[in-house]
């Protein structure tokens, strides 16, 4: 019975869910803690918590593990395929059946047309996670890793990878980063003041 | 080789998106449009769109979606498989660590120390696309469409994205076409 509830639960999160995984965690927490009472609110914001300090899609690492304590290592499965594999069969037929029309001109005028729609919604996504690299650093810290990012990308066109890896070694041993943010928040206070 | 390579595209945006899914869009877009050339850019994006369009987590419809391209319904399978398992395998294995370690200023630098980096992917993802659309649909039909897809996206209404990409896709096939 816990087996099909899981199953239930996290197929309704994967198919209500829009705007990608973080966006869905509401819809997790109203399954897992208000519906079924597989947990305490508390314990929710753990293993959120836990799970936000790990890399990768959270949509799938909040189900695998809810599934995993829910069920077991069955329970595991079937929370993840009931996140991922609706959605995803739903984006094979669909693209597998515009892309049998692909030489007509008229699905040739909506992929041209979709484009410049996609690049807005990026660049409000840029706007979105360089307004929360500013909440977290400090905006002079922030404004410097941003421009360091974007030297190493764009014009020494080092892999993102190995961007990625130096930031998280920096996350590690950087103690003097969160000074810097004390000190350029104090002086936003004064400079606002 | 080609379920290899699709496992290593999609691992690596696993591993290294901090921040959920779409954080690992631009990571993905570099293995898949830079480094493999299973699509061009304006692909990609296309595919972006309709799997924006969808309910779900993105990084596992971009990875189900992809790998059926490449290789059918096993190369689906691998797909998802690499953008779910490793993060998925770290956080169970590691779970009594992570459990001591979740409050340590170390960890929650992570995400803050990325999101930079992630931004300016993006950024850069973005001006792709809006180069990719004006050598594609001319400057005239860029800027009608960018225009008015902010508007709709952040405007006062604030309508829902995959509205938005509906009426672009209807307003492509009429008048793009």
């Amino acid at each position: 019975m816990n087996q099909w509830h899981l199953f239930l639960a996290f197929f309704r999160v994967g198919m209500l869910g829009y705007g990608g995984g973080p966006s869905s965690i509401p819809l997790v927490r109203a399954e897992v803690v208000t519906k079924y009472r597989w947990m305490t609110d508390e314990e929710f914001a753990e293993i959120l918590a836990i799970a936000n300090a790990l890399p990768g899609p959270i949509a799938t690492k909040l189900a695998g593990y809810i599934g995993y304590r829910v069920g077991g290592a069955l329970g595991l499965v079937n929370a993840v395929l009931a996140t991922t594999a609706p959605t995803v069969v739903l984006m094979i037929v669909l693209l597998a059946a515009l892309s049998s029309f692909k030489d007509t001109p008229w699905v040739a005028g909506m992929t041209k047309a979709v484009v410049p729609v996609v690049a807005v919604m990026l660049a409000e996504m840029t706007w979105q996670f360089a307004k929360q690299a500013r909440a977290a650093l400090g905006w002079r810290p922030a404004a410097l890793l941003l421009l360091a990012c974007f030297l190493a990308l764009q014009w020494l066109g080092l892999h993102p990878a190995l961007v990625v890896a130096v930031l998280l070694a920096a996350a590690f041993v950087g103690r003097s980063k969160p000074k810097a943010v004390d000190r350029d928040k104090g002086g936003e206070r004064r400079a606002s003041s | 080789m080609i379920y290899w390579q699709l496992f290593l595209a999609f691992f690596w945006p696993g591993i290294l998106g901090y921040g959920g899914g779409p954080a690992s869009i631009p990571l993905v877009e570099h293995e898949v449009v830079d480094r493999y050339q299973w699509m061009t850019v304006n692909e990609f994006s296309e595919v972006l769109a309709l799997g924006n369009s969808l309910p779900g987590p993105i990084a596992t419809k971009m990875a189900g979606y992809i790998g059926y391209e490449q290789a059918g319904v096993l190369g689906a399978a691998i797909g998802v498989f690499a953008s779910v398992a490793p993060s998925l395998v770290l956080l169970l294995a590691l779970l009594g660590l992570l459990y001591k370690w979740k409050d340590a200023p170390q960890v929650k630098r992570l995400t803050a120390y990325i999101r930079p980096a992630i931004a300016v992917m993006l950024g850069i993802m973005a001006i792709d696309l809006f180069r990719e659309s004006y050598e594609g649909a001319g400057l005239g039909q860029t800027a009608f469409l960018t225009a008015a897809s902010a508007f709709l996206l952040l405007g006062k209404w604030r309508i829902h994205p995959a509205y938005v990409i509906v009426l672009a896709l209807v307003y492509g096939a009429f008048f793009l076409s």
